[in-house]
């Protein structure tokens, strides 16, 4: 048998690896996506004052840290039993905005637009958010950069810190915003709304107007039929900072729909031994391994998932783009990996529109920030929607409110399973009896991977001539069969 | 006048996570446009974030081949280690970026606890995992295919000078952006650095020196209080609130962001000056304000102080004299 | 083997190290478990000298100052209470015994009660064993 180990695959939260066991003919035995790092925030949050760990669960993720943040924010109001002030929830959920747009700027067009947009078997060399440059122009590039720095400024006004946001404290915010501030946000967010129209627009044209990629999206190796999870408003809608988790299953029946308490009864994790991370499954339908179908446990919570999962869109365009792409493909709910992208498109428009809803809020520039402590402080549970799924914080704490118990299911971590299904069933496709690996099939590889992961990806292609990629092919015994090097 | 073009040569410059959260590796993409001079002056010839160099890549470079490695994040399992290992022997400048690889940050938390601890938690009694047959992640498994290895995870959190010999230290969780741009620009134009072992990319000066918030010399308190205790004034200094902020210990060079956002300094950009403990500098400053002679009394005021191990070694207990909790 | 506990003792100079002198000079019989450092006040015993001491080695640390008012540096002694109170609620959260930590004022006559003060605590900390501190601590260059 032989081996095909990449190491290390950096692009996900933390560190990552792929083991690929061919068959003596080539074909695919199969393919194991381990993850080799854990840093235990479950067990060292504990014995700390619940209001810091906002502060100190950020750095769970230095790329998506405003997710860590709401959902910590969100399980210490619980704990305290405490219901931020209007004003305060709205300046959170405008906080969470900005951090969408900046994500889903920086992933359509740094990490996903350079598979489509230069072509996804292309030199490599051009392969990058430079050639995309090239392919659409400088202008746009530069657009593109200034509109996620512009959202990063909304971030690091509303949460001080430009990463590790300090914006939360139980029963609000610690900081309001002025009304010339709000009036600067509100000029920025009909930026990202023209931007974020744009953005769907280009899709359009250059990856759905052409007939190869159309094709490589619908029927290429790229398809995972299990369920979907969202959160969602009270009209079902996708929401990111508040509301419902609903499950959808592959057909797009509800299987399932909780809040945040009650998350124990429908989720449940799985240990693999030769990965740090755990595997989340439905609970009903148990941890049935890695397959796929009705009856599997396996479900996924990406901007794909949170669209099977909802009945709609909030916000007008969001609502229009989100109706196309189901005439477009066909039907809810949707099982193509790559559809993700355009998933992705759809929330930053949603995004974009929210957040200037929010900014004209009259609200926004309330007085009220913080809403008194009257409880006793005992357990809570926040969740939010994270760029890379449902985030889970649930904390116990003493009468004190210092923490005594942590538990925490981690966006990327809803995707673990269907990523290395996604991985396997990429090879599969792509690797038959006798096929050549080439750079280009190792890249096509790689786009089911990307697909589910919008942040560290984000810089993967971002940088000129220097990807470099190497594969060797070993036997069980480690001998090394072919070295397949692309730079 | 004929021009003479002398090409200097490129600066080959690497960054490398070992546990970390990725924080740091933003803040070098947060340079937005100056990305671009950086990429001018310098080959990245390492950066897993955004390269695909392999460490088989890394392995085959001759020793000292890299000018300058960014190492963020602390040295929790044998991989962040022998990766550090492996970049101090190739690289010429080797220096500890971000409060992780500086004083082992936020992950060095862990070293309130142990492996078996965070295992029997993660693994074991989490409420939403379902682990009957107590499986726990092995550096060694066999699977039908062969074998899968992982890592070994460590039961202490080090720092990085903990395990390689370091150059520099690039405080901050993460660094400032423009302060790392800053020592780019001076190592890239050749500029004299100064001596191994120093702190760069910060201010000599503390965090209350470069806070706005109002403040007289008269900081004595009965009683201290959490951030949920008081209701900021958004103005008056902390400690005076008698809220603990880092301020006074903590070098100054992020422009007293979290203060910007209302909350007190917890001291990423690590201690002011060269000391060997973190955090007791702050413990004497702490203690200190307490405005009473009488035993009964100051023992009521440092009850009132939750969690002080954890507050004043936020991000720095690895590098602290007794380094971990006996648990 | 018999555990021979080692104890640091930071004695000021004016009132405790007299005191302890005094013990000596006296002939008073203590036990021989203590090492002791003098220092100018105990307002001058830092942080890092009680965690340093713990760190190499001792299984307890006793710091001793002049009485209540008596302080040759006025407020000294009291900085060094406020000190010692939140060191201990620091230790203990390191794991280490609070009791391991002591603070006691001698007065340059009470050469008698610095003997049975030595007596005590060497029994208090041969009760609690061996501190694991410097072991630990060596073992963490896996
Ligand atoms: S120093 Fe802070 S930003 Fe950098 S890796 Fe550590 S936690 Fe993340
Ligand atoms: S203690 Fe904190 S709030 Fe007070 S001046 Fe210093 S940095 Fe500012
Ligand atoms: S205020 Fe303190 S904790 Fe916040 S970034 Fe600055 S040094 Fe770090
Ligand atoms: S001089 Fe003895 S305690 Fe200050």
């Amino acid at each position: 048998m032989k081996r095909i180990t990449i190491d290390p695959i950096t692009r996900l939260e933390g560190h990552g690896k792929i083991e690929i066991f061919l068959k003596d003919d080539g074909g695919v035995e199969n393919v194991y996506f381990q993850v080799p790092e854990l840093r235990g925030f479950e067990q060292f949050c504990v014995g700390r004052p619940v209001e810091e760990l906002s502060q100190i669960v950020t750095k769970i993720c230095g790329v998506c840290p405003g997710c860590h943040h709401m959902a910590s924010g969100k399980a210490a109001d619980a704990v305290y039993g405490v219901e931020p002030p209007p004003t305060a929830k709205k300046l959170r959920e405008l906080f969470y905005m900005a951090h969408f747009v900046h994500s889903h700027i920086a992933h359509f067009y740094a990490l996903a637009a350079p598979d489509f947009v230069v072509g996804p078997t292309a030199d490599p060399a051009l392969r990058n958010i430079i050639g995309v440059i090239e392919k659409v122009g400088v202008p746009i590039g530069t657009e593109v950069i200034k509109q996620r720095r512009i959202a990063q400024e909304i971030q690091a006004l509303l949460g001080g810190h430009q990463t590790h946001v300090v914006m939360n404290i139980p029963g609000g915010v610690r900081k309001g915003l002025t009304s010339d501030e709000r009036d600067d946000i509100v000029k920025k967010a009909e930026g990202f709304v023209e931007f974020s129209k744009f953005s769907m627009n280009l899709f359009k044209d250059v990856v759905l107007g052409n007939q190869t990629y159309l094709d490589i999206i619908l029927n290429g190796p790229y398809a995972l039929k299990i369920h979907s999870m969202g959160l969602v408003d009270a009209n079902n809608h996708v929401n990111f900072y508040d509301g419902k988790v609903r499950v959808v299953d592959t057909e797009g029946n509800e299987i399932c729909k909780y809040g945040p308490n009650e998350y124990l009864n429908f989720i449940a994790e799985h240990v693999e031994p030769w990965s740090y991370l755990k595997f989340p499954y439905i609970k009903a339908k148990g941890w049935t391994g890695f397959v796929e179908g009705q009856d599997s446990g396996v479900y996924h919570a990406t901007p794909l998932g949170r669209l099977n999962a909802a009945d709609g869109m909030a916000t007008p365009i969001a609502q229009e783009e989100y109706e196309i792409m189901y005439k477009t493909l066909g039907g809810k709910p949707v099982h193509n990996t790559l559809a993700m992208h355009w998933a992705r498109l759809i929330e930053l428009i949603y995004s974009a529109e929210r957040s200037l809803e929010l900014a004209r809020d009259p609200d926004i520039t309330g007085k009220e920030l913080r809403a008194p402590l009257d409880n006793v402080p005992s357990e809570g549970v926040g969740i939010v929607e994270a760029q890379r799924g449902t985030l889970t914080h649930h904390y116990w704490t003493d009468e004190k409110g210092i923490v005594t118990k942590v538990n925490i299911i981690v966006g990327t971590t809803n995707n673990n399973a269907p990523i290395c299904m996604s991985i396997k069933k990429a090879a599969e496709g792509l690797i038959k009896k006798d096929t050549e690996v080439t750079e280009g099939i190792l890249n096509m590889i790689e786009m089911a991977f990307r697909a589910y992961d919008p942040c560290f990806s984000c810089a993967t292609h971002s940088l000129p001539g220097q990807m470099r990629m190497e594969l060797v092919l070993k036997d069980t015994k480690g001998k090394t069969i072919r070295t397949i090097k692309r730079s | 006048m004929k021009e003479e073009t002398v090409q200097k040569p490129k600066l080959k410059l690497a960054v490398y996570w070992g546990a970390a959260c990725g924080g740091c590796c933003v803040s070098v993409l947060d340079v937005h446009e100056k990305l671009l001079d950086v990429i001018a002056a310098a080959d990245l010839v390492f950066w897993p974030i955004a390269l695909d160099t392999k460490y088989k890549d890394v392995e085959a470079m001759p020793d000292k081949y890299i000018d300058v490695t960014l190492y963020n994040g602390a040295v929790r399992n044998s991989e962040n280690e022998h990766i550090a290992k492996l970049l101090r022997k190739k690289s010429k400048v080797l220096v500890a970026y971000g409060s992780c690889a500086h004083l082992g940050g936020i992950p060095g938390l862990a070293n309130f606890t142990t492996k078996e601890a965070i295992f029997k938690r993660v693994y074991e009694t989490s409420e939403s995992t379902v682990n009957p047959d107590k499986i726990l992640p092995q550096t060694h498994f066999e699977v039908d295919e062969g074998i899968l290895e992982l890592p070994e995870f460590y039961n202490d959190v080090r720092s990085l000078n903990q395990v390689v010999d370091v150059d520099y230290y690039l405080p901050g969780c993460p660094p400032q952006s423009e302060r790392l741009l800053e020592v780019f620009m001076l190592i890239a134009t050749g500029a004299t650095l100064p001596p191994p072992g120093s702190v760069v990319g910060a201010s000599e000066k503390t965090q209350c020196d470069e806070c706005k918030r109002v403040k007289t010399e008269n900081k004595k308190v009965k009683r201290f209080y959490r951030p949920i205790d008081i209701k900021d004034d958004g103005v008056t200094c902390f400690l005076e609130q008698g809220v603990i902020c880092m301020g006074p210990a903590t070098r100054a060079g992020c422009g007293v962001r979290c203060i910007e956002g209302n909350a007190p300094c917890r001291g990423c950009y690590g201690p002011a000056e060269a000391v060997i403990d973190p955090g007791a500098k702050m413990l004497s400053a702490i203690a200190t304000m307490i405005d009473s002679n009488d035993e009964k009394e100051i023992e009521k005021a440092v009850e009132t102080i939750d969690d002080p191990a954890g507050t004043f070694y936020r991000f720095s207990l690895p590098a602290s004299i007794l380094r971990r909790a006996l648990v | 083997m018999e555990f021979k506990p080692t104890i640091v003792a930071f004695l000021c100079n004016w009132c405790s190290y007299t005191g302890a002198d005094l013990a000596g000079t006296s002939r008073m019989k203590y036990k021989p478990n203590i090492r002791v450092i003098r220092v100018m006040c105990s307002g001058r015993v830092d942080p890092t000298f009680v965690y340093k001491s713990f760190r190499e080695g001792a299984d307890g640390v006793l710091i001793c100052g002049c009485h209540p008012g008596d302080c040759h540096y006025q407020e000294g002694n009291y900085k060094c209470l406020r000190r010692f109170k939140l060191m201990k609620k620091y230790i203990t959260q390191m794991g280490i015994e609070p009791e391991r930590l002591h603070l006691e004022w001698i007065s340059a006559s009470e050469g008698k009660q610095f003997a049975e003060l030595v007596d005590s605590m060497t029994e208090r900390i041969k009760e609690l064993g061996p501190s694991q501190v410097k072991q630990v601590a060596e073992t963490l260059a896996i």
